[in-house]
């Protein structure tokens, strides 16, 4: 198992260094000159030309890469050309809200997307079945914009009892931080979740017409054992997979979301720097980003071993 | 077990984090850079406006009031201003504003690699400590919009120390002499900045904190202040200020901005010069003739914004009144267009992205395709648009320009020969020879006269269109006193205060 861990690990180096390599060249390819969007329309060509000196953006591209590469070793991943705000510094405000909020709307998520699963699944074809495939639909289909709207105009605007928007710190103030999450969290969740409940339903119908779960069933065994131990089990692995996949993407920004309810997350910050040109940003959010999708990958292949023994040995 | 479940579900629901000692502000973009010589976007000056104190500001009726300086005056040769300022004066590190901190930041602004005011500060040759309280501008040329760029962030002062320590973070924590000094930046949600103690106007200023949301959409800009997350927000949309003013709870606040919304046209800049457009004055007029102002403004704002064809509004005291804003014939923009051997010339109109430029082409599409014109609309995100304007790869360009307290920075730059935001290489030796009276004279009547002559031959020449100014929509609680709207769409915070 360490020895598994350990290659996935070293595999892992020669992945970020290529993501590296193609998000650096690529942005180049955007049409527009990153020092001519800091500087603007007014500014002279003399004005421009300093711009591009002082961030070195005339320098020969491996040279840049070069000097990029150099101060990540020493965790300086350079400074935001629009603002001029060390880039480690954004990331360190934008991870724990964009975590925070991606880990809230992933425990929504789950929650009603396996119970609604496992439910249509158990009465297939009930009424109760349709209900949840409605609500599944339901939440795939609304947009999380229109939505977060919706959802503020009524907690927020009309019943007055939720923050219409922002985040405030974890540690500095539990409680509001919980209120401004539940709308986004929810929000988000919802739109997962009717994924998840798909993808629950169609494994848990196949797994239950398995011979095992009527040998199971035939041992006498509670239907909640026969549900929850045998054949959820079983099912699980693809909602591993795809509950990994959904919290890559949820961990790599929501614009969306993030702009409704005004959280200060990833996805708007991503948005903007490719606007803005701000190639450090971009570079170091993408990177953060190429390394949390392949630690998540790494966790669900442990979550496979951990719910199927028989991948332990393999 | 159970009630404490419950009272914390209830503390969750019903805590409200609003104090009436802090000001919470909802405005629409994110800020650039946090110092007044290297920023460029319009917001951040809502931030400097409680950080970064001027030298010169502006009344609600545009005239120069003083600020940090007391008093000014140009020499006889209009070839230096001098300026008394105020006396005991700090900055927010402790440090004496003075005539030497004045000399630093004017020098800083002049010689600071990417500075954004270099141009503004035009001719200036060098700066004069006289005493401590007196400063002399010493000008290479007379250059009378000095005081209106003083009155905006060439005339913002910082603290000579902290710039020297802080060299480029400067920005990650500025040090001027506003009302309010810094506390905390979290990049595109909010800029927290504390009461200044010792700031020379202490009495007006009323809140503790001001905390500056960014809220991009309209939409949830105004439904944070309907819930009671906001005190105050800038740019109400349009088609929402009816509601708001519904509200017994709310006011609206406006006031019409100092620039103006249009288009510039390639006449030229490179082969896309060589189109109808570029070579044509007559199809120039046609496209003009064409377009109902006040059905645009009608469509883009309910008739709230002002209809123009000037540089600036006709409600601003240099207006040139013997040439009103055309009225829309089409029968005659046919005639023009026939007469240039052009019945239906097919052109491009480059557009930034942002949902009112988009509106804005679009409406002008649909009211030039009944004249003949077969405009289509080349919609670009703002850092290709800054390219394709530099390389002059355009025939039409959709320009909103905020606009600035001084007209010629309204003028001068977008059609003087070579000017930086000339875009469209317009150049007319008369209409520079105007141009530069209006610049160099410091009387009133004098540069009325020369623009008036810059009017009638430019809006003939048509390089560009002057189409509408909009308007400022601010909205407060009713309980937020002594609001006063600014046509820099700015907010002053002297006697703001929440009952």
């Amino acid at each position: 198992m360490l020895r598994f861990l350990l290659q996935r690990l070293a595999l892992m180096v020669p992945t970020i260094f290529f993501v590296s390599v193609i998000v650096f060249s690529l942005q180049q390819l955007l049409p527009g000159d990153p020092a001519l969007t800091i500087a603007g329309d007014e500014a002279s060509p003399a004005v421009v030309a300093e711009i591009r000196a002082k961030y070195h953006l005339d320098d020969p591209l491996p040279l840049r890469y070069g000097k990029w590469i150099a101060g990540l070793a020493h965790g300086d991943l350079g400074f935001s050309l629009r603002t001029q705000q060390p880039v480690t510094q954004l990331l360190a405000q934008k991870v724990p809200v964009t975590v925070e909020l991606a880990t809230l709307a992933m425990a929504v998520a789950l929650t009603f997307g396996v119970l609604m699963g496992v439910v249509a699944a158990i009465w297939r074809g009930s009424a109760v079945d349709y209900i949840a495939r409605s609500i599944a639909l339901f939440g795939i289909s609304m947009p999380s914009f229109w939505l977060g709207i919706l959802s503020i105009l009524l907690f927020s605007v009309k019943w007055r009892v939720l923050p219409a928007s922002g985040s405030v710190s974890l540690i500095e103030d539990p409680i509001e931080n919980l209120r401004s999450m539940i709308m986004p969290a929810t929000v988000l969740g919802l739109v997962v979740s009717g994924v998840i409940m798909r993808h629950t339903r169609s494994a848990m119908i196949q797994v239950l017409s398995n011979d095992y779960v009527r040998t199971a069933r035939a041992k006498g065994l509670a239907e909640r054992t026969v549900i929850f131990v045998h054949a959820l089990r079983n099912a699980a692995l693809p909602i591993i997979t795809l509950g990994a996949l959904e919290f890559g993407q949820l961990l790599s920004g929501t614009v969306l979301t993030e702009t409704v309810f005004s959280i200060p997350g990833f996805g708007k910050l991503v948005v903007d720097a490719v606007f803005n040109r701000d190639y450090a940003v971009v570079q170091g959010a993408v990177l953060c980003t190429a390394v949390v999708f392949l630690l998540l990958n790494l966790f669900a292949d442990l979550a496979y071993a951990f719910v199927n023994p028989r991948l332990r040995t393999q | 077990m159970k009630r404490f479940v419950l009272a914390t579900l209830m503390s969750l629901v019903i805590s409200d984090s609003a104090s009436a000692q802090t000001l919470r502000f909802g405005f629409n973009e994110d800020v650039d850079i946090l110092d007044p010589t290297l920023s460029r976007g319009y917001t951040t000056r809502m931030i400097f406006s409680a950080l970064c104190d001027k030298l010169i500001d502006i009344s609600p009726d545009l005239k120069f009031v003083p600020q940090l300086a007391t008093s000014w005056s140009w020499s006889d040769d209009n070839l230096s201003l001098t300026l008394k300022l105020r006396p005991n004066v700090v900055f927010h590190d402790g440090e004496p504003f003075n005539a030497e901190a004045v000399k630093f930041s004017i020098e800083r602004h002049q010689s600071m690699a990417g500075s954004q005011r270099k141009a503004e500060l035009g001719p200036l040759k060098s700066v004069d400590v006289i005493d401590d309280q007196t400063v002399r501008l010493n000008l290479s040329a007379p250059f009378a919009p000095l005081v209106g760029y003083l009155s905006d962030r060439a005339g913002m002062m910082v603290s000579p120390k902290a710039a020297r320590e802080l060299g480029d973070k400067f920005t990650t924590a500025p040090v001027c002499a506003g009302p309010f000094k810094f506390k905390e930046r979290v990049a595109q949600d909010r800029i927290v900045v504390d009461k200044f103690d010792k700031y020379w106007g202490k009495e007006s200023i009323n809140f503790d904190q001001v905390i500056f949301r960014t809220l991009p959409d309209a939409t949830v800009r105004l439904a944070n202040l309907r819930s009671g997350q906001l005190d105050l927000t800038e740019r109400i949309a349009p088609i929402d200020v009816a509601g708001v003013k519904s509200d017994n709870r709310f006011v609206v606040e406006e006031s019409t901005e100092l620039g103006w919304n249009g288009i510039i046209y390639n006449v030229g800049a490179g082969e896309k010069a060589k189109g109808p457009m570029g070579t044509d004055p007559r199809i120039r007029e046609a496209f003009e003739l064409s377009i109902d102002r006040d059905g645009l403004v009608q469509a883009m704002s309910k008739g709230q914004y002002t209809p123009g064809n000037q540089w600036i509004s006709p409600s601003n005291a240099y207006y040139v009144k013997e040439i009103p804003v055309p009225k829309r014939d089409i029968a005659k923009a046919k005639a023009l267009l026939a007469a240039a051997g052009q019945p239906h010339p097919v052109i491009t109109l480059v557009t930034p992205t942002q949902s009112e430029t988009m509106q804005f082409a679009q409406i002008i599409q649909a009211m030039t395709r009944e004249a003949g014109f077969d405009m289509k609309i080349q919609a670009t995100e703002f850092a290709t648009a800054l390219d394709i304007t530099q390389k002059g790869d355009f025939e039409m360009f959709t320009y909103f320009w905020s606009g600035r307290t001084d007209p010629d920075g309204n003028i001068y730059n977008f059609t003087a020969c070579g000017a930086p935001l000339n875009i469209g290489k317009y150049c007319n030796p008369e209409a520079d020879v105007a141009l530069k009276a209006a610049r160099q004279s410091a009387d009133p009547d004098n540069r009325r006269k020369s623009w008036a002559q810059a009017a009638a031959i430019i809006l003939k020449d048509r390089p560009m269109l002057f189409a509408f100014h909009r308007k400022y929509f601010w909205g407060r609680r009713a309980e937020l006193k002594n609001f006063v709207a600014y046509p820099d769409g700015l907010v002053r915070f002297a006697n703001l205060k929440l009952n």
